[in-house]
């Protein structure tokens, strides 16, 4: 009878601080569709900012944004992938990759202010590649490695061992257990990292401040080489450096960068979602 | 005929994992071509180690140490020349927990030929029959291949393990106590099958218990705490052992 209390209690317990978690997320949201859905248009969605960013609409930051994610995902997931099989599947453990796997938890825990620090200093200047989408997109690149490397990096350790011993029992190489063996199974996590990581990177400021972000460039980039405009800066601009700016457009342009990220965070549920149910074991 | 040379011969092998469990101690066994030999003992006696040794999965134990020699067909397996995967393609092992890839039936059986470069649709399907009715698994399953293999029940598993094993035509297979989940009439068509396939394979096996031991083997070494106490042809050995450790085990004494 008591213990029976004492589990509806905890169970009461635990659902009231879910919820409470939940709460504060589900009002920003309204708050932002709330504020900011009478702001959103064709015209604001497909037309360049006009006089002095008061009028018009916010296409190039859109655009900046989804290139800087595209620049960030090629710059990144390769490498990172790579290093994760190389810590999960080659490295034995010892000293070396010891030190490799500290590195990479503390580099997760850097301020994102100083990525954007040493883009500038690495790939703006020393690099020579000056203010644009290629500078951006390393340093936003460089910034989601870790939370890449461990996710993937987990997902591969995930995969039971006795798939790898029977691969190899059957002659296969290394190589090929991994390809064939580890990594499907590992993909569904190593998705969600990816693409939760890209989210991340889509909504920071403070990377792409120094590197890659115009103030205000109504033309699209042509190449990689230019800068562009991108919605987390353009938000910082209207709402901090433009007086008169209409409230409606900032929460407007809020909304828009809130959506992107929140898709791409809910591709990664589904995704994880889906995959988790066509496995086998 | 007189004095053939040995399939397999094992010298002086000794066995030591990461934390320092001396599994194997000086072992020396001679096992001929198209035998079927038994390694039995009590737990931890080393049987697996050793199975695992003849492969070269052994080398996936990390700050694992051996000493010794293993000589398959007169040469050293442990040689830096060797192909460590081409020698698991000839000398195949069956594990003692039956563990299907995730995929279906068809999946499993050619995976180890897929691997090996093997291409040919009409050579894949016949060897996936053949060995599935070497296994003694083709009446069940050959309307299922397409079907998942965790959907089999686990004495079929491990048949279906052993018939992975046979489709790369290997010339030795470990059998890690292949009836340890079988019925005894799945146990009888298994040990049946093992009749014939020694006429095509060497066969080097530990067995689920003492009697099947009896059963089915030409041969058979007894370990005990990592060494070879007594090794003999069948009637010798299980009827007649030479030494005391051997013969309680063997009558159900100890173990
Ligand atoms: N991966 C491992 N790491 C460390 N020690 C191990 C490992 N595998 C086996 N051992 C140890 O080596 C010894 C021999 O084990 P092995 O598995 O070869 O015995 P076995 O004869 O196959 O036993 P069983 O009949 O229970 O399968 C045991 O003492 C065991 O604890
Ligand atoms: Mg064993």
């Amino acid at each position: 009878m008591k213990r029976q209390q004492t589990q509806k209690l905890a169970v009461g317990i635990i659902t009231t601080v879910s919820f409470l978690v939940v709460v504060p997320i589900l009002l920003v949201l309204i708050f932002m569709i709330a504020n900011g859905i009478g702001g959103i248009s064709w015209t604001f969605l497909s037309q360049p900012p006009r006089s002095g960013m008061t009028e018009g609409g916010i296409l190039p930051a859109i655009l900046g944004t989804i290139f800087l994610t595209l620049g960030t995902a090629i710059a990144a997931i390769p490498l990172a992938i790579g290093a994760a099989i190389y810590l999960s599947e080659y490295a034995s453990d010892n000293r070396l990759t010891r030190l490799i796997r500290l590195a990479i938890v503390n580099l997760a825990g850097i301020p994102s202010i100083v990525y954007g620090l040493f883009g500038l200093g690495a790939f703006v200047l020393f690099l020579n590649f000056g203010t644009s989408i290629l500078a951006g997109s390393l340093t936003l690149g460089l910034m989601t490695l870790p939370v890449v490397i461990s996710t993937a990096e987990e997902a591969i350790l995930s995969v039971p061992q006795e798939f790898r011993v029977v691969s190899l029992s059957l002659g296969a190489t290394r190589w090929q257990t991994i390809r064939h063996q580890v990594l499907p199974h590992a993909l569904p996590g190593i998705i969600t990292g990816v693409i939760l990581g890209l989210g991340r990177a889509a909504g920071e400021t403070a990377p792409i401040l120094f590197t890659v972000a115009a103030f205000y460039l109504p033309e699209l980039p042509q190449s990689i080489f230019d800068q562009t405009m991108a919605l987390p800066y353009h938000l910082y601009v209207i709402s901090t450096q433009i007086p008169g700016m209409p409230m409606e457009i900032q929460y407007a342009t809020a909304l828009v960068l809130l959506l992107i990220v929140l898709s791409l965070t809910l591709i990664a549920t589904f995704i994880r979602s889906s995959m988790r149910r066509r496995r086998e074991w | 005929m007189s004095n053939p040379k040995p399939k397999l011969s094992i010298q002086n092998l000794f066995f030591t994992y990461g934390d320092e469990t001396e599994a194997l101690r000086n072992i020396n066994l001679d096992i001929m071509e198209n035998e079927l030999f038994i390694l039995f003992g009590p737990s931890r006696s080393g049987k697996s180690t050793l199975l695992r040794l003849m492969n070269r999965l052994s080398d996936l134990s990390e700050g694992g140490q051996r000493q010794g020699k293993i000589l398959f067909n007169g040469s050293g397996i442990f040689s830096r020349k060797v192909d460590v995967i081409n020698l698991r393609r000839r000398i195949s092992m069956v594990f003692a927990i039956p563990t299907p890839l995730p995929g279906t039936i068809y999946d499993n059986l050619t995976y180890g030929l897929k691997m090996a470069g093997m291409r040919d649709k009409a050579t894949l399907d016949e060897r996936v029959a053949r060995s599935l009715q070497q296994a003694a698994l083709w009446d069940e399953v050959k309307d299922r291949l397409h079907t998942s293999a965790f959907a089999l029940s686990g004495g079929q598993k491990q048949r279906l393990c052993l018939a992975r094993s046979l489709a790369l035509e290997p010339e030795v297979i470990l059998l890690d106590n292949p009836t340890s989940g079988l019925d005894p009439i799945s146990t009888t068509i298994v040990e049946q099958s093992l009749h014939e396939l020694k006429q095509q394979y060497t066969i080097i096996m530990v067995p689920h218990s003492v009697q099947q031991a009896a059963r089915v083997a030409d041969k058979a070494a007894f370990l005990l705490d990592g060494q070879v106490i007594e090794v003999g042809r069948q009637k010798d050995l299980f009827v007649n052992p030479k030494d005391q450790r051997t013969e309680d085990y063997v009558t159900g004494r100890f173990g």
